[in-house]
């Protein structure tokens, strides 16, 4: 499928950047939805808020996590979320339904890398204002914390969020990827979207057998945990060296399971 | 109508058993929700000195596993679909059928709990083993149970129906649906316990319907409740159930005229 002397030119990156401008040109078509988003983010955020207040009504820490330390959890937890259904969710479901109905030859069939192309395709915009309000609960967290960050906590923060959504996407990716195995998997979001929420508590706090599902099944710890470990200067260093390692094979091993879903994919429709 | 009924039930029940990986995705992703609670809460209960308003981890354990099964109770007709309903124009040929729209949804949900309560029982085993519970409820409280769980759906089916409704007026809908979904989940009982709740929100759910289709089933089997608030409970699912239809009543036939004069 891949026809190296056929690459578009400027290659992936100026590919991206024209398929993000298209896709934020179409959102700004729906300029109102921006301010019923915010609404949605405020009305989450606010309930995250309540339930916070309700644990530290009854507890002075929870697993060790103070309550700004918590809080820039929520905040972390929400900037990631935004990111996510921005970027990488409507790409991926795109992915399950183009399997299902057999669309994905469109995307195929073009000269570019097929990974690449089905990852750049959507991109819904507006999500971002999860991004401003996790933002926002995080700098309020931060003025919070006492002794507040220093510039290389907050420079790991952001190295270590940039991986962490590098691993979130490849686990989306493979996600994706067995939709080629099976039929209905529409549900991958409720899966995704349910087991994302314990996120937004340290994994510290579960017990062991979950915590390592949340570290290596789903790599939610990656994506918000260590971060926000980071940002609030709990973080151990041998965490980052297993993270960074563990990222790297996950971008390997999702590409190969997506390389094996597509050569099903040809299997099935011819 | 109830074969009619059997007749849908026996459908979804065949549909869905195809289905068992789909379901499986489905039900682990909602299984997450009440596993972050309890995990939450016991671990306070313990740094409390072992418990907090009365509940122990096992009693946590115990509720947010009832939790799962409720949950999976009250899962009904999204108030999103309307949306795809009425653009697709699948609404006109279920409107030619004689019978109201409503029953069609109810029975095909209901046959889809009987396969979500198999593939329920696993799972529940798996969660009393991780987290024992403690559980020991008498008979009464069994058998209310049963009642509370089937009232839970009516009332969650007939409210989230008729508020879909709302989708033939705007089709801004979903800004409404977040805010009743949120303040479905701060009532209902769904994130905390509400015995942990300050006893003026308590009050407060009284009034809304959430707290009887989610916290009342769940209370009525893990206790502690008294004999008579187990009927106060059934007495009130009664008449939320009532008030809902009647609320649906009301509605859909302003919401029929409206789509007719869309469609032309």
């Amino acid at each position: 499928m891949r026809d190296t002397a056929r690459e578009p030119r400027g290659g992936p990156v100026r590919l991206t950047g024209t398929f993000l401008r298209v896709g934020v040109m179409n959102e700004m078509q729906y300029r109102i939805n921006f301010f019923l988003q915010l609404v949605q983010s405020l009305m989450t955020v606010g309930t995250g808020l309540v339930v916070l207040a309700v644990v530290f009504s009854k507890t002075k820490d929870l697993g060790g996590w103070s309550r700004p330390q918590l809080l820039a959890v929520m905040g972390v937890f929400t900037l990631v979320g935004g990111v996510i259904r921005t970027f990488i969710q409507p790409n991926m479901e795109r992915v399950v339904n183009d399997v299902r109905e057999g669309k994905l030859d469109f995307a195929l069939t073009k000269p570019a890398d097929s990974q690449l192309l089905v990852s750049i395709r959507d991109v819904r915009f507006w999500q971002l204002t999860d991004v401003l309000v996790g933002v926002g609960v995080l700098t309020v967290a931060l003025v919070q914390l006492d002794p507040g960050p220093r510039w290389q906590n907050l420079a790991g923060f952001v190295v270590l969020l940039l991986s962490g959504f590098i691993s979130i996407y490849c686990f989306w990716l493979m996600l994706a990827s067995a939709s080629f195995w099976l039929v209905r998997i529409n549900e991958v979001q409720e899966l995704f979207d349910g087991l994302f929420r314990a996120g937004q508590y340290p994994v510290g706090i579960y017990p062991g057998w979950l915590r390592y599902g949340l570290t290596f099944i789903i790599p939610l710890a990656f994506a918000i945990t260590v971060p926000s470990e980071a940002v609030t200067g709990r973080l151990a260093w041998d965490s980052v060296a297993v993270m960074i390692g563990f990222t790297i094979v996950l971008l390997f091993v999702s590409r190969w399971c997506w390389k094996r879903g597509l050569r099903r994919y040809g299997g099935a429709s011819s | 109508m109830i074969t009619i009924y059997t007749a849908h039930m026996r459908k979804a029940v065949l549909t869905q058993f195809q289905y068992r990986a789909a379901n499986y995705f489905y039900m682990i992703g909602m299984i997450a929700e009440p596993v972050v609670y309890l995990v939450v809460w016991s671990t306070i209960a313990r740094a409390n000195g072992g418990s907090i308003d009365g509940l122990t981890p096992g009693g946590f354990a115990a509720y947010y596993i009832v939790w799962t099964l409720v949950r999976n109770m009250n899962i009904v007709l999204t108030p999103f679909a309307w949306e795809e309903r009425i653009k697709e124009g699948s609404l006109a040929s279920q409107l030619m059928k004689p019978m109201h729209p409503i029953h069609q949804d109810i029975s095909e949900f209901m046959g889809w709990k009987v396969v979500v309560l198999l593939l329920w029982l696993p799972i529940a085993a798996a969660l009393v083993a991780l987290f024992r519970p403690t559980l020991s409820p008498t008979v009464l409280q069994c058998v209310v149970f049963f009642f509370a769980i089937w009232g839970a759906y009516l009332i969650r089916a007939i409210m989230q129906w008729s508020l879909g409704l709302v989708t033939f007026w705007t089709t801004r809908v979903s800004a409404i649906f977040e805010a009743y979904i949120l303040a479905e989940m701060l009532l209902s009982g769904r994130v905390f316990p509400l015995v942990l709740m300050p006893k003026w929100f308590q009050t407060l759910t009284w009034y809304f319907p959430f707290r009887w289709s989610f916290s009342f089933p769940i209370v009525a089997l893990t206790g502690p409740i008294e004999n008579r608030d187990l009927f106060i409970g059934l007495g009130m699912q009664v008449a939320w159930i009532v008030f809902s239809i009647g609320l649906m009543w009301m509605v859909w036939p302003r919401a029929v005229r409206r789509f007719s004069s869309v469609g032309g």
